[in-house]
């Protein structure tokens, strides 16, 4: 989302693809060279047996130009994901009451009438969890609350994406959010309040800290 | 085997067979000639040599009784099915058989129409059709693909299956030549800014499912995947284009793709906060457990294959990590007390399968098998109680612990993990 000055020198992929497909080469020759004795290293073969990355050929322009500039509008027209800091959160509001309607309309069908009771997701269990969670909803382990806009946005209702307006998803994800206790039922979801909702799970996520297939397994 | 009894002989087997012998005067009844026809053609069917065979055609298809099928875990727009691995031979699965997952069912996208978008911290968004990306030059690489929640069904202290197939375990595993176009030849067209570390690779199906990678990554190997063991990608996995990421859990490898947003920072979508986490029973979750860590599975002999005598088998199986290549796969027939290094099928490649073989002479006693992958970084894939001591009993994606057969004493084949722990 933001513009940040002065490009990444990508050549220093190109280099580091190229040395890795004459690497591959001389490991060819020393794996095979022994017992056959006529393999060639070629560095013109790409994809061999070190199943590396290819780099572009030598030769290649700086840009091929295939395809066509992006318009800004064309841009905002896609751009619809949302972020925790809520950069993509559209104008609009919306209240627990609406969402109420909202939630009663399209949602309690797959959800159940207290989003409990499926028969798909669980959205609702605010029972907090010290070891791990014996089930798993918004309530007790999303870390974000920007994340239902973007996925309601994009995926729900499930047999009519795309058909909720703006201040309709803001309502229902205001009254997901009351049911699973996170926020009153006078609170108003918008994009300046939305990405402020502190959600119980937030604190657990923590980034892959497995180690690279050294060491004790994680 | 059919053709046994003269009752299912076909006309044509009883003149092919007999005639020449009962014009030498051997055959002196009918049932003398039933006896041999049922010793020189076992089958009910023509013989083949007697009669002209099918023309050619456009297309091909198995042999009628050769139908591997994939297993559908349910009738629903979020599902999956899982390849038949105990029918397949070598590494690449057949397209039609690659295992799905689909979160909102299989988008119908023209080729000419499809368009991905490529904007965020870059100098020049831009739009690609299909032809486009097409134009550029292009790779071909084979690479597993599996879906993180593979093995799943077996990670249960209390409830461990014993009649469970291989299929119904790790059938969220496939392997394919794809081909395309490197992420990281787009990327350099559209100009990445500095500061940047992080995509977001959308998808064009109802779900708009979204998944956020390392820059890092994409950049190394990624792919723009258009084209699957010789044609282009099917519907199911993607059509026209879906991002490719070698080694990285199979959710991330988005279908349809419509969209990268070169950013810098994860954008926390559904299917990387509530879902393909791993809650480790510390208190904390791990996010972002991309890499798909070394694995190896038995396919043959497998539940419910039934050994029919003791003597010479060969166990096979299927070995892969995400991290490189397999450099060891062992077996124990022995219920784990001792291991023998199995050999490898080359050519042994990077975040591929690999078919593992080795030749057991089985004694007709009860036993349990197993295998364990060792991958080019050194990691043993591990013991279920050691995942279990690492992360608790309530994740449910990366269940890459050793598998076990047990083969009872009359040749019955089930699962047998459950009588190990």
């Amino acid at each position: 989302m933001t513009r940040v000055p002065s490009s990444i020198p990508l050549g220093r992929h190109l280099v580091a693809f190229r040395m890795v497909v004459v690497i591959g080469a001389a490991v060819l020759l020393g794996a095979c060279g022994s017992s056959s004795g006529s393999v060639e290293a070629d560095a013109s073969v790409v994809g061999d047996l070190s199943g590396t990355p290819e780099g572009l050929p030598a030769h290649s322009p700086s840009r091929f130009d295939f395809g066509a500039e992006a318009s800004d509008a064309r841009v905002a027209m896609w751009d619809i994901d949302v972020r925790p800091d809520g950069v993509g959160l559209p104008a609009g509001s919306g209240t627990v009451a609406e969402g109420e309607q909202v939630y009663m309309i399209h949602c309690i069908a797959c959800h159940g009438p207290t989003g409990i009771e499926g028969p798909n997701d669980r959205l609702v269990n605010s029972e907090q969890w010290d070891a791990f969670p014996r089930s798993r909803a918004i309530g007790n382990y999303w870390p974000y609350a920007t994340t239902l806009y973007d996925y309601v946005r994009k995926a729900m209702p499930q047999l009519t994406p795309g058909i909720l307006t703006h201040d309709q998803v803001y309502s229902v994800i205001a009254y997901v959010l009351y049911l699973n206790e996170i926020i009153t039922a006078d609170a108003v979801m918008d994009a300046r309040s939305l990405p402020q909702v502190v959600m119980p799970a937030r604190d657990k996520f923590v980034m892959d800290d497995r180690l690279g297939g050294v060491g004790p397994i994680r | 085997m059919p053709g046994k009894e003269g009752s299912k002989l076909s006309r044509r087997a009883w003149i092919t067979t007999t005639s020449g012998v009962i014009a030498a005067g051997l055959v002196r009844s009918q049932s003398d000639a039933i006896k041999l026809v049922a010793q020189e053609a076992p089958t009910a069917g023509p013989d083949p040599t007697k009669v002209p065979g099918r023309l050619v055609s456009e297309v091909g298809r198995r042999a009628a009784a050769e139908q591997p099928r994939r297993l559908i875990r349910a009738e629903a727009l979020s599902s999956s099915s899982r390849t038949p691995l105990a029918d397949l031979m070598g590494t690449i699965t057949p397209a039609d058989l690659h295992f799905e997952r689909h979160h909102a069912g299989i988008p119908d996208i023209k080729f000419e129409d499809h368009e991905l978008l490529v904007h965020g911290m870059v100098d020049r968004p831009m739009v690609f059709k299909m032809s486009d990306l097409m134009r550029y030059p292009q790779v071909s690489r084979t690479h597993f693909l599996e879906c993180s929640g593979n093995g799943g069904g077996i990670y249960n202290r209390e409830r461990m299956p014993s009649e469970i197939t291989v299929q119904a375990i790790d059938g969220l595993l496939s392997t394919s030549e794809w081909t395309g176009v490197p992420v990281s030849t787009i990327l350099r067209e559209v100009g990445v800014r500095r500061g940047a570390s992080w995509i977001l690779a959308e998808g064009g199906d109802s779900a708009v499912m979204s998944r956020s990678v390392p820059l890092d990554k994409v950049m190394d190997d990624g792919m723009l995947a258009y084209g699957q063991n010789g044609e282009r990608i099917r519907p199911g996995q993607g059509y026209p284009v879906r991002l490719f990421l070698p080694g990285y859990e199979g959710n991330t490898n988005v279908k349809w793709l419509r969209r990268i947003e070169v950013t810098d920072r994860p954008t926390h979508t559904r299917d990387e906060t509530s879902k393909y986490t791993d809650p480790l029973g510390d208190g904390t979750v791990r996010q972002f457990s991309l890499m798909m860590d070394a694995k190896s599975v038995i396919t043959f002999p497998s539940y419910p294959y039934v050994l029919p005598d003791r003597g010479w088998w060969e166990i096979q199986g299927l070995a892969w990590s995400g991290r490189g290549r397999i450099t060891k796969v062992e077996v124990s027939t022995d219920g784990g007390r001792r291991w023998v290094t199995a050999a490898l099928q080359g050519p042994v490649l990077p975040k591929a399968t690999v078919r593992f073989r080795h030749l057991f002479e089985w004694d007709g006693s009860e036993t349990i098998i197993l295998s364990r992958a060792t991958d080019e970084t050194g990691y043993v894939q591990p013991t279920i109680e050691q995942l279990w001591d690492a992360r608790g009993p309530a994740t449910s994606y990366h269940q890459n612990h050793q598998r076990a057969w047990k083969i009872a004493s009359g040749g019955e084949v089930t699962f047998g993990l459950g009588d190990l722990v």
